[in-house]
């Protein structure tokens, strides 16, 4: 039911972003039309960084309380958040072509994101080495809690460093405030969106960790 | 307008790989529910036989 609720809001919200993003909000004078793939590209940073954020809280309870649920959110969340952070260097690499000139350059905040993009990656890797299912989880969650040290790097790179990020643009008003409601749905929109993923993908993880169980179960008869 | 190429790119990517993983999801989940109920069938096959 939350589900079925969950996936209208988004709808609603999916067409009212696109209406915004190709009718409502100007074009941006510098850029141009390619500016729109902002409204795409901070959507997806931002839920690599929330996905990841579940993941630190997730692995922090799991450590704690042993709880197989707590791993279950954290595992959810990052492959959710890994599909997310890959969108987020592929729309950035097509934004960057345009505005840069460059498919790719090692500029601090898209760096932090691919190394944000490698420890996703060694997190499921960890898990698969592990020969207890257990152990995995343990090493993961240890992955998720230090990884997490990547978030702050990401969003004060371009305070920190200067890089080719336009820095904290959206809070200090640089941005019309037809540009800021649009981006502003378009976030709503992802989050929306990632909530409904992110609990699909919990579901089926509860289904799979069933599966196993009633396997166990009928392990005797056979 | 040689860049509305890049903007149409950006965006079927970003909505096929969100709805891309969404059917694989739901694909998913139906396969496991389907398992589900197959094996509750075949542990209460097992205990009625007993």
């Amino acid at each position: 039911m939350k589900r079925t609720i969950l996936l209208w809001i988004s709808l609603a919200l999916m067409v009212t972003a696109l209406y915004l993003i190709f009718v409502i909000a100007p074009i941006e004078r510098t850029m141009g039309i390619v500016q729109k793939i902002f409204y795409l590209m901070v959507p997806m940073g931002w839920l690599a960084l929330l996905s990841f954020l579940v993941v630190f809280i997730g692995s922090i309870l799991y450590l704690k309380k042993r709880s197989l649920r707590w791993d279950i959110l954290s595992y959810s969340s990052a492959e959710v958040g890994v599909i997310f952070t890959t969108l987020a260097l592929v729309t950035g690499s097509i934004w960057a072509k345009p505005a840069w000139g460059v498919w790719w350059t090692w500029e601090p905040r898209l760096t932090a994101t691919l190394v944000l993009w490698l420890i996703y990656l060694t997190y499921f890797m960890v898990r698969s080495f592990a020969t207890e299912e257990s152990r995995g989880a343990t090493f993961a969650a240890i992955v998720g809690i230090i990884g997490f040290i990547d978030i702050p790097i990401i969003v004060l790179a371009t305070t920190l460093w200067r890089g080719l990020h336009p820095g904290a643009l959206i809070f200090q008003g640089g941005l019309d405030p037809t540009m800021l409601l649009t981006l502003i749905i378009s976030l709503l929109t992802f989050s929306t969106l990632y909530a409904l993923i992110l609990m699909q993908r919990i579901s089926l993880k509860n289904n799979e960790v069933e599966i196993k169980r009633m396997k166990e179960l009928s392990q005797p008869f056979n | 307008m040689e860049n509305v190429s890049y903007v149409f790119v950006a965006f079927a990517i970003v909505w096929a790989v969100v709805f891309g993983y969404i059917l694989l999801l739901l694909n998913r989940q139906r396969r496991l529910q389907q398992e589900i109920d197959l094996l509750k069938q075949r542990l209460e096959d097992r205990k009625s036989g007993d």
